[in-house]
């Protein structure tokens, strides 16, 4: 199913009055909240798409009395600047959004693990928790929120990284299982939510599941906070309906020259002109945390590969060998490629080390190199040799 | 070099002598000092009862826990595929020409140092950059001359 033209939406940004949410939240039982949330159809915002409501109900299930609840606001993917909008204007929301899933899954602590480079926010911030922590006492509800900085490193926003990052180590993912539901920050149980899956979740509280429900399409439900770049003449935020394919956003936000638009960051998918009217963009087709990069013809798509793996490269945390030297080694394949020392048919067996990488990498980065080498080197093969 | 005195003190009274309290007690002698010296560290193990290489691993795998020493503005010039789509280059050669460094260098009275980064989350208004914690957006390189100034004058 697709629609006709876009849909904008507002629910993020609208605005609530979170006493009344929270007094919702807290007159349901735990049970009724994660039912709304599975039957929401809601998944997590910040890329991976794993349902929310699942990821609470597992967590809800461990015995272990000390949980936590972590916001993973550490927006570090190229082209996403989402949940800093976000927490910038409404703030409140992630709070509570935090809070009822607390109440979810029977956590009293929340960490909000925000990245270095935002730190300008932060006075600002814990102003606003100031009031919200009122709030809360108020309403008699035992929960405490606290913050945590990243200090530049893109690894971090992998969930166990992040962890890692909290407990004062390298941030260096762990191997899953165990999964965080099970054992995530100090080794307890956690959900560890992106800052726009929480708010969300406070619109489905608010508005009731039904009513969430109607947005989007089945793999895909409800709408999306999309962050636009690139060659647009109005690139920032916006909050559209699921469901549309990449043309009708082309439609609405290109340049009238667009020749590929990069869905999901530099670990998404490189979509070209040819692809635009069939794919979708959400989780049937190509998935995206919010990141829209369009290109126009005058732009190398050599460039934006090279780019994209000189961050990879910087980015990788060298743990594990595939992500490590395999991101070093694709960076250098497009360079001899491109300077002719080596024959065009090379890109084939760099194709081939992307899709390794992705087998044998430990976590999602090396996992997702392969996304934005493959779908260039594919579809714009021509730019990358000459 | 600087002399931490009471700082590392003052610090882990504030955020404790755990191990979770490393990374903020290394970001609050960024946030003074600008970088971390060897000294520095040394110090931090003693108060947490770790090992330096744990203090000296955690921090250098960190882009913004420098261990190598910075001016007083640590300026970031973003990288990242749209900023540099949009001008980047010119940035920089704007900056190294009205400080006579180039990137990763500090300029001899220690009061910046230039640098590039990945992507800080900017990219509808590029280019950008970060001074400090402080980010500057849609530049251009008349822009980031005014900018330059105002820190000059500071």
């Amino acid at each position: 199913m697709t629609k006709q033209g876009l849909n904008k939406v507002d629910l993020i940004f609208e605005q609530v009055d979170a006493r009344e949410v929270l007094k919702k939240a807290n007159e349901m039982t735990s049970e009724e909240i994660i039912r709304q949330i599975l039957e929401s159809g809601l998944k997590g915002r910040g890329g991976a798409g794993f349902p929310t409501g699942l990821k609470w109900k597992y967590t809800a299930a461990e015995k272990d009395p000390e949980k936590y609840i972590v916001c993973n606001a550490d927006e570090g993917e190229p082209g996403t600047f989402k949940d800093r909008e976000i927490l910038d204007r409404v703030s409140y929301k992630v709070y509570a959004g935090m809070t009822i899933a607390g109440m979810a899954i029977g956590a009293r602590q929340g960490i909000v693990y925000l990245r270095g480079e935002y730190k300008f926010l932060l006075p600002k911030l814990l102003k606003e928790l100031d009031v919200f922590h009122k709030l809360l006492k108020e309403l008699g509800l035992d929960f405490n929120i606290s913050y945590r900085l990243g200090s530049g490193a893109y690894i971090c926003g992998e969930e166990s990284a992040l962890f890692e990052s909290i407990q004062g180590e390298r941030g260096e993912p762990r191997n899953k299982p165990p999964y965080p539901t099970s054992s995530g920050v100090f080794f307890k149980p956690t959900s560890i939510n992106n800052v726009e899956t929480l708010v969300t979740a406070v619109m489905i509280i608010h508005h009731g599941a039904e009513v969430y429900n109607q947005l989007g399409t089945k793999d895909s439900r409800g709408s999306k906070v999309f962050s636009v770049s690139g060659d647009t003449p109005t690139p920032g935020i916006f909050e559209l309906e699921l469901g549309m394919t990449v043309q009708q956003f082309v439609n609405e936000f290109g340049d009238g020259d667009t020749k590929a638009v990069q869905v999901g960051g530099a670990s998404g998918f490189c979509v070209p002109r040819k692809k635009f009217t069939e794919t979708i963009i959400g989780f049937e087709g190509v998935p995206t945390g919010g990141s829209m990069k369009l290109f126009n013809s005058s732009r190398s798509m050599y460039n934006v590969l090279h780019n994209y793996l000189d961050f990879f490269t910087e980015e990788s945390c060298g743990q594990c060998t595939p992500c490590r030297v395999g991101c070093q080694q694709l960076l250098k394949g497009i360079e001899k490629v491109k300077k002719g020392e080596v024959k065009s048919t090379y890109l084939n067996e760099l194709v081939k080390l992307a899709d390794t990488m992705k087998m044998a990498s430990k976590c999602g980065l090396g996992q997702s190199v392969g996304n934005a080498f493959r779908s260039i080197v594919e579809n714009f093969r021509e730019e990358i040799i000459y | 070099m600087y002399n931490t005195g009471n700082l590392v003190k003052e610090l882990t009274e504030k955020h404790g002598r755990k191990r979770e309290s490393l990374i903020p007690i290394l970001q609050g002698i960024v946030e003074k000092h600008n970088y971390l010296t060897d000294e520095a560290m040394v110090e931090v193990a003693k108060e947490l009862e770790i090992s330096a290489a744990e203090v000296y691993g955690t921090a250098s795998f960190y882009t913004f826990l420098d261990t190598q020493p910075r001016g007083k503005y640590v300026i970031r010039v973003c990288k990242t595929i749209t900023c540099s789509m949009k001008g980047k280059n010119d940035i920089v050669h704007t900056i190294e020409d009205m400080l006579k460094i180039r990137v990763g260098e500090t300029t001899s009275d220690k009061m910046f140092t230039l640098l590039e980064t990945n992507c800080i989350g900017w990219c509808h208004k590029a280019p950008a950059i970060l001074i400090n914690e402080i980010p500057y957006t849609e530049l251009t390189p008349e822009k980031v001359v005014e900018i330059l100034k105002s820190y000059l004058k500071k």
